[in-house]
């Protein structure tokens, strides 16, 4: 399934219905057995000997959930994962299973106090505008608890250079899905796309309890800060120069082990490669490492400008890297590679 | 003792790079213990077997210290870095770090205005290389470094690096050594990634599965110049927690130990600490919940490079864990 389908669809973080009913209908298009766990973790299995590796990538992404319907028909929402409040005004969203749309709204410039212009906007006092006049006509059309995500359309930028919202995580869904082409037969993958990543790593959490994988990896859309003045240092990751391998986040230490052969594998097959250079920041491999009794993890990501924004940028060729490294290293771990 | 303790806290073994640590650690136990295996977080997991009728008990120990991974080598071979674990960039800038394959480098700071603008993204570390090309020889992105600080003998007080916790570390190896028999079924748990987030310590007892856990770390004291109030002082004994932010101990288990410190003399004080946690308090909430509680080495200036402690508290800690290996733990 293309990138364009997976962003286009709404996953806020608990609310990943239409997601997981696009990955199973592709699941089953492929003939790859699954199920769907209590949290709506999809856990799809090949092979059936060698080592259990369980890859992951999350279903979910950041938005917002309607808390409130004042009475003159306008929506206030909270938000669901990490969302920076300054990114959020006068965007277009769209709410509900109906996708109702809707913008962010705030006084426009004329009428703000000179204070009111030097300062962000707290998100309690930010509201959904659907343009309904009174409570009872927004009601006809939405409700508390309704989930929110940006309008974003998805575009090709540049060759290769794709806009979209949600590609943390989509792209790790997109690429778990290429990886399963593969029709693995001596290493057991289990993929697993989770859910509720972006409010605690929950679903990965139970999802690595039933597996009991003996390694696990994450596929992730991680940040990247390649753009004007940020320096070198604080870049995180550079758009275009390949997949980026964690060193450290707040989650996990990756395996040095498993670590070391992605980087043998990258540099022997002349896949491109970068580290994610910062360690803030966490992904399922937290959550994977800690079950039961643990396992050795490493994250595979694809840099992505402004991540948790409504509009995040990434590179194909990136992603490219990615699939390419993660499939040869499964290929390595055939048979029994132990890290 | 003096001598272990060197070893352990000049060894090298930053959270997630504790190779070289568990290698002493593992060929200082080898005689005194019956299984060894490394776990898939690397934790050493030490089974030293009883006689028969007693209990599941884990020792655990934090084999990893705080430290620094690099994050970013700029083109004139300067190393940015990030911490591991809880690095205070007022206690870091000056310091001496070094790598596992013996780099060695200095914390240095670009210009602050203000000391107060001292943050560890101001940092690097400068291992005397001219260019990028130099640097990456030596070190790359997402290598790991331990502080760097010979162990001092002060008499009845040492300090060293990485006393947390390898203090603990000396302190459950020297009971294992004094331990002559015991109806428990004993596992020595030298725990990676505790400074991380307990890591360690959480994988290793669900796969042990224990009906008893005790940590030994160390504590904080409050009996240094206007130090922050608290009823722990360096040399009056063995601490034994009642609570921290990790856990509340198991009363059953920490009046247990009180008696046992008093009926064999042993000198103890009772620890609250309001900062910080330790490894109980995930062997604690292992599965169904595992009653857990924690012996503490009171020690000065923690996650510093010179962190002290008292022998005298450390020998209170040995007789103390001794003797709850020996007794029936029917709390």
């Amino acid at each position: 399934m293309d990138l364009r389908t997976l962003t286009s669809l709404s996953g806020v973080s608990g609310n990943e219905n239409e997601v997981r009913s696009a990955i199973i209908k592709q699941l089953e298009s492929m003939g790859i057995d699954y199920e769907c766990d209590v949290m709506g973790n999809v856990i799809a299995k090949q092979g059936n000997q060698g080592p259990k590796v369980m890859i992951d990538a999350h279903m979910d992404e950041v938005g917002l959930v309607i808390t409130h319907i004042e009475k003159n028909g306008f929506l206030r929402f909270a938000r669901v994962g990490g969302i920076d409040p300054r990114v959020l005004v006068s965007k277009r969203v769209l709410v509900g299973k109906d996708k109702i749309p809707g913008v962010i709204g705030a006084k426009a410039i004329h009428l703000q106090e000179r204070d009111e212009r030097s300062r962000v906007i707290p998100i309690d006092q930010l509201f959904i505008d659907i343009g309904a006049e009174s409570r009872e006509q927004a009601q006809g059309k939405v409700k508390p608890g309704d989930y929110v995500v940006f309008d974003t359309e998805y575009e090709e930028l540049a060759p290769g250079i794709i806009k979209a919202k949600a590609l943390d995580d989509r792209v790790g869904c997109a690429l778990l899905l290429e990886i399963l082409k593969q029709d693995w037969q001596d290493v057991q993958v289990y993929a697993v796309f989770s859910v509720q990543e972006e409010i605690g790593l929950r679903g990965a959490r139970v999802a690595a309890f039933a597996v009991e994988p003996d390694m696990g990896i994450a596929l992730e859309g991680t940040v990247c800060a390649d753009i004007p003045g940020t320096d070198k240092e604080f870049q995180a990751t550079r758009l275009g120069k390949g997949a980026a391998l964690s060193i450290m986040d707040r989650g996990s230490i990756p395996n040095r082990a498993m670590l070391d052969q992605l980087i043998k594998i990258a540099e022997s097959e002349g896949i491109a490669y970068q580290f994610r250079e910062a360690t803030s920041g966490g992904n399922d491999a937290g959550a994977i490492q800690q079950a039961k009794a643990g396992c050795p993890v490493v994250s595979v990501s694809v840099p992505c400008r402004y991540i948790h924004t409504p509009c995040s940028i990434m590179s194909m060729s990136d992603f490219e890297a990615a699939r390419k490294l993660v499939i040869k290293f499964l290929e390595s771990v055939e048979g029994g590679f132990r890290p | 003792m003096k001598d272990l303790i060197k070893r352990l806290t000049e060894t090298f073994g930053p959270a997630g790079s504790e190779g070289p640590i568990r290698e002493l650690i593992r060929k200082e136990v080898e005689p005194y213990v019956d299984e060894i295996k490394v776990d898939a977080l690397g934790n050493l997991i030490c089974l030293k077997k009883g006689t028969g009728g007693g209990k599941k008990v884990i020792l655990d120990a934090h084999m990893d210290e705080i430290g620094v991974i690099v994050t970013h080598i700029d083109e004139n071979g300067f190393l940015r870095f990030s911490n591991i674990g809880g690095v205070s960039p007022v206690v870091a800038l000056g310091q001496r770090v070094y790598f596992e394959n013996g780099t060695f480098g200095v914390i240095g700071s670009e210009k602050l205005d203000d000391i107060k603008d001292l943050k560890l993204d101001k940092l690097f570390i400068d291992i005397g290389a001219t260019s990028l090309e130099e640097a990456a020889k030596k070190v790359k992105v997402g290598d790991m470094a331990a502080f760097y600080q010979p162990a001092i003998d002060l008499g009845n007080r040492m300090v060293a690096k990485a006393m947390d916790d390898r203090i603990g570390c000396a302190v459950v190896i020297e009971a294992l050594k004094r331990l002559k028999q015991t109806q428990h079924d004993i596992y020595a748990v030298f725990a990676a990634q505790e400074e991380v987030g307990l890591r360690g310590a959480r994988v290793a007892a669900y796969g042990i599965d224990p009906d008893v856990g005790i940590a030994f770390d160390v504590t904080r004291t409050g009996d240094t110049p206007k130090a922050h109030t608290m009823e722990v002082s360096l040399g009056k004994g063995a601490a034994i927690k009642v609570k921290d932010m990790s856990l509340i101990c198991h009363p059953g288990l920490r009046n247990y130990l009180v008696k046992l410190a008093e009926d064999n003399d042993i000198p103890y004080q009772m620890e609250v600490l309001e900062r910080g946690g330790t490894d109980s308090g995930a062997i604690q909430l292992t599965r169904a919940g595992v009653p857990a509680g924690v012996i503490s080495i009171p020690s000065r200036y923690i996650h510093s490079p010179s962190e002290m402690v008292d022998l005298g508290d450390v020998e209170a800690c040995v007789k103390l864990c001794v003797a709850a290996c020996e007794s029936p733990l029917d709390f």
